[in-house]
């Protein structure tokens, strides 16, 4: 169960779309069922009341949505960003894809949000309605007589079991208190694939990427993949529209992908979260940032609105590409 | 589609030999968009470059192809060729078969077969080429040199010399450097101060010279022709246009126990000092770190001693911002620590000293007044043990020490130690070496004098260790040809400490963007061609920043500068690279990844109005690249996530097809 109810969420837009601070809401609408939850945009009351939803399957990150959405309403817009949205959000703004001055964010406290999987994992197949409200959500399924209750805490996704912050680091106002920076074990597992042969860590992708369908979904959901025209669909970038024909093909799109994240991936996992496939994407993108902070110091893209990324900054502190070498022999 | 002729070059047996070029030839007439496919002796001779305009004719060529040495050997020159016959020069591609091919294979099978891939990838590369057109930029008829020694000295009279307005910049109070510290210098013995000093003068008379003396360049912006330079002028606190210089101030100043660094230590100086009798500016400067007035606010003799009213102890330091055309590195040397040689026992005797301070200790400007004295009691030494080669020439892996020659220690110690024998003739004088090399003129003859007329006792051997007992020095050695250890007890030991590059060197190098080697000494465009330019345009090399060096070289060197710098200036306006960025506009997000990589500068952004696909207008943030500052380095090309940003000339698809082709 989040801390912040609907009601709440609901109460604080109405006021801001009454008061003539927002125009309109960027928040979650229900889908086809109680999980598959939707970004929506809202522009009255009225829509807010019917459709708004907030529970712990709004793990979906909005603040790429601005990139679209900010200055195309008359006044600003309302969002409502988790801890770890915030981070998206700064980034973005470093990267000057929105403006500022068309949004007023409100920072919500969140408690992890639930991975359908690990509840289906649970109840199997066939939900029909899933209950959050109470303490244990209720899951009411087509095969079973009873709702079937679930802790929240066994069914927490994997980037929030790993969060790596409870702290809003951008927000016009704050509702709940203050969190902070956590201590996480989020490179484990990063550090368990560094310590496999290459043989078998070679293997390991093998397995996973080999169930792409290259469906995009990571890339669309990424906030990070923000470009004007992605290179996946420039016929001059010469790696376009790709659909995994051979191996190597989709390898290279995930590799490629992570490259052109590396430095800005805030660590947010929408990736991994809207991959049907289920496979382990974040674990690229934290390879490039746990390699980021252990070669040039603890960097966090989105921390700070304007911070010049390890990979696009020169510091006369700089390692040495030799060392770079030596590390990571050190290391293996 | 293009119209490439493929241009196969034997290099007399440079290339031929190693490397079949008539199948070379043969194998690329069948590349796609290859008409016309040849080979020759020597295709940069004369009757080489006709055969390439007549079949640029002949067989209306719109590409070339040119399979022969490095780009950077005849690039320039097969472009002019294609200009010459009516072609874009930027529609020539060098395939280079001898130095990444005919020269690092020895099988003729191997090196024929890369020749052919390196000459698919440049017809692939030829196939995508666009005709390009350079841009021209004015030059701002200014130069700046940075240090003043007698190598930046050199440069700036030859420069000023040709009528162009010269500033140096030195970050000690005064010009003049190391050789204003030395005694005589070899193989004439002439007085460094008499050769030296006059120049020091002639630079503060020149009307076309500025000298920014106690001042550090901090920022560098802009490229050759239009540098932006940021100088600091760190603070006095004498206003250099009011102190007449007459050192009433010196003998005031009741700070007297500083360190003189003029005379490395070996006396004392005054907190408000002018570093030696003939400085230039001669100007007071007081050190921040000694003076109680600048420090507790307690004091201000100098100032009231001066009759000038030249002392501001308010005075802050100053940034003065200047264009220029050309910059010319003279940042000099200095002698290495000496802390990790504990085996010479530099530190536990203050009769080991360094060749350097042996300078002092024999100038008559010097703490000794030209004495040759021992630093601990004064006394005339009597057996004195030159040591060469400390530091230099060491292994590659040893913890200390550099691997490079230092080059100057053979002779300053054959003067030192002729120098010696010559004044206290009851002095017994030891000089162990690895070498002896006097390469140069009048250097041989004069360390065979030291050794014939004189009576230097030269050992070769090292010393391998120095103990102080009582009031000698035990010093163990050992004769190499001799074949046994010596044991010597000296009153003096004299180290020649190898040479490196001044400190400051390595952070200006960074704002320069210059390159530099391993050991920080700056690297030329060219060992042999090009000596005296850095591969950085606009900026050049005087001195030993590039290399240890003696007078006579320094001097030749800062006039070769001189004389890049005046070719320079001379011209109105530079032609430009047309390999330039851009970027296109559709594609790019604003994202301001390109602008933080960019080194030069070159990229800013504006507001532009775009029309979108359902007839409505969209404002975005794109990038602009400046032509004329951008050089074409290609960081902003790949740190750019949609690839909107692209090099003319090296565009990804023309990489990309160069590899395609070589992986074909």
């Amino acid at each position: 169960m989040q801390k912040v109810t609907r009601e709440q969420l609901l109460n604080k837009a109405s006021e801001l779309l009454s008061n003539g601070t927002v125009s309109c809401v960027l928040g979650w609408a229900a889908g086809e069922f109680d999980y598959d939850v939707t970004p929506k945009m809202f522009n009255c009351v009225e829509e807010l009341n019917a459709g708004f939803v907030f529970n712990d399957f709004c793990g979906a990150n909005v603040s790429k949505y601005l990139v679209a959405r900010a200055g195309k309403c008359e006044g600003k817009i309302l969002v409502f960003l988790k801890p770890c949205d915030t981070y998206s959000f700064n980034q973005l703004l470093t990267e000057h894809r929105f403006d500022r001055e068309k949004v007023y964010a409100v920072g919500i406290p969140c408690e992890g949000m639930a991975d359908i999987a690990k509840v289906k994992a649970v109840c199997g197949d066939g939900i029909s309605s899933i209950d959050t409200t109470g303490e244990d959500m209720k899951v009411t399924t087509l095969y079973a007589d009873a709702p079937v209750s679930v802790a929240a805490a066994d069914v927490l996704a994997e980037r929030c079991i790993n969060c790596k912050s409870k702290k809003h680091v951008a927000y016009d106002e704050l509702m709940g208190e203050e969190g902070d920076v956590i201590d996480s074990a989020r490179f484990d597992e990063v550090a368990r694939l560094e310590a496999m042969s290459p043989d078998e860590r070679f293997a390991f992708w093998q397995n996973e990427l080999s169930r792409c369908i290259r469906c995009n979904a990571c890339r669309d959901a990424c906030p990070a993949c923000t470009c004007e025209k992605c290179v996946f669909d420039n016929p001059n970038s010469g790696v376009e529209n790709k659909s995994p024909a051979n191996s190597f093909e989709e390898k290279l799109f995930h590799i490629i992908r992570a490259f052109h994240v590396a430095g800005r991936c805030t660590d947010c996992g929408e990736c991994s979260r809207v991959c049907p496939q289920n496979i382990p994407l974040h674990l690229l993108n934290r390879k490039f940032i746990k390699d980021i902070n252990e070669f040039y110091g603890d960097y966090q893209a989105g921390a700070e609105v304007g911070s010049r990324a390890p990979l696009v900054n020169y510091t006369t502190e700089d390692l040495e590409p030799g060392e770079v070498f030596d590390r990571r022999d050190n290391n293996a | 589609m293009q119209r490439i002729g493929v241009f196969v070059c034997w290099c007399g047996s440079n290339i031929a030999g190693t490397v079949d070029v008539k199948a070379v030839a043969e194998a690329l007439k069948n590349e796609p968009g290859v008409v016309f496919s040849t080979d020759y002796q020597y295709m940069c001779s004369q009757a080489g470059q006709d055969m390439i305009k007549e079949a640029v004719k002949e067989h209306n060529l719109t590409g070339i192809v040119v399979c022969s040495c490095s780009p950077r050997m005849h690039e320039a020159t097969f472009r002019k060729t294609a200009a010459a016959a009516g072609l874009n020069p930027y529609m020539v591609e060098i395939a280079n078969i001898r130095e990444q091919c005919s020269w690092v294979h020895k099988d003729m099978m191997t090196g024929t077969e890369k020749a052919v891939i390196l000459g698919k990838a440049a017809v692939a590369k030829v196939n995508l080429n666009t005709p390009l057109t350079p841009g021209e930029s004015p030059v701002t008829k200014r130069a700046l040199v940075i240090g003043g020694g007698i190598a930046g000295i050199q440069t700036a009279l030859d420069i000023a010399d040709a009528g162009f307005p010269v500033d140096i910049v030195e970050k000690k109070p005064t010009i003049g450097g190391k050789m204003a510290q030395l005694d005589k210098t070899f193989p004439t013995l002439d007085c460094a101060a008499c050769i030296l000093t006059p120049k020091m003068v002639d630079v503060a008379q020149n009307e076309n010279i500025r000298i920014f003396s106690y001042s550090e360049v901090t920022e560098v912006s802009g490229f050759v022709g239009n540098f932006d330079v940021t100088i600091k002028k760190k603070a006095r606190y004498v206003k250099e246009d009011v102190c007449t210089g007459c050192g009433a101030c010196l003998e005031k100043c009741p700070m007297k126990k500083v360190p003189n660094e003029f005379n490395l230590g070996m006396d004392n100086r005054s907190a408000i000092y002018i570093p030696f009798a003939q400085a230039v500016p001669k100007v007071a400067t007081i050190d921040p770190n000694a003076c109680n007035m600048l420090k507790n606010g307690k004091c201000g003799v100098c100032a009231k001693v001066c009759a000038a009213g030249a002392i501001d102890y308010t005075q802050k330091d100053e940034f003065i911002q200047e264009k220029y055309g050309a910059i010319v590195v003279a940042t000099g040397f200095n002698p290495i620590s000496m802390d990790k040689f504990d085996e010479f026992a530099y530190s536990q005797s203050k009769d080991v000293i360094t060749s350097l301070e042996f300078e002092r200790l024999t100038n008559a400007a010097g703490p000794s007044a030209g004495k040759l004295l021992r630093p601990s009691d004064g006394k005339h030494p009597h057996t004195i043990v030159f040591v060469q080669c400390v530091g230099s020439r060491c292994d590659a892996c040893a913890e200390k020490g550099k691997e490079y020659c230092s080059k100057i220690c053979c002779m300053y110690t054959a003067k030192h130690a002729m120098l010696t024998r010559d004044k206290y003739p009851d002095t017994e004088v030891y000089v162990f070496y690895i070498d002896v090399r006097t390469p140069g003129k009048n250097f041989d003859e004069f360390y065979r004098r030291a050794v014939e007329e004189y009576g230097v006792k030269y050992i070769k051997g090292m010393v391998g260790k120095v103990t102080p007992e009582g009031d000698k020095l035990k010093v163990q050695a050992s004769d190499l040809i001799a074949n046994k250890q010596l044991h010597i007890d000296a009153d003096l030991v004299v180290l020649a400490a190898a040479i490196e590059p001044d400190q400051s060197a390595r952070p200006l190098a960074t704002m320069l963007t210059a390159s530099m080697d391993t050991n920080d000494f700056f690297t030329e465009a060219h060992p042999k061609l090009r000596p005296v330019e850095s591969p950085t345009a606009g900026v050049f090399l005087s001195g030993a920043c590039q290399g240890p060096k003696d007078i006579p070289e320094t001097v030749s060197q800062a006039g070769a500068a001189a004389s890049k710098v005046i070719g320079l200036l001379a011209k109105d306006k530079l032609t430009g690279n047309p390999c330039v960025a851009g970027s296109n506009e559709l594609m790019c997000n604003g994202c301001s990844s390109c602008a933080n990589v960019c080194p030069y500068g070159a990229i800013s952004y504006e507001e532009k109005e775009f029309r979108m696909p359902d007839r409505t207008t969209k404002v975005r943030r794109v990038a602009v690249v400046n032509p004329a500052v951008c050089q074409g380095c290609g960081a902003c090309t790949v740190a750019c996530p949609s690839g909107a940003m692209d090099l003319k000339g090296f565009a990804n698809s023309q990489i990309m097809a160069e590899v395609d082709a070589i992986c074909k």
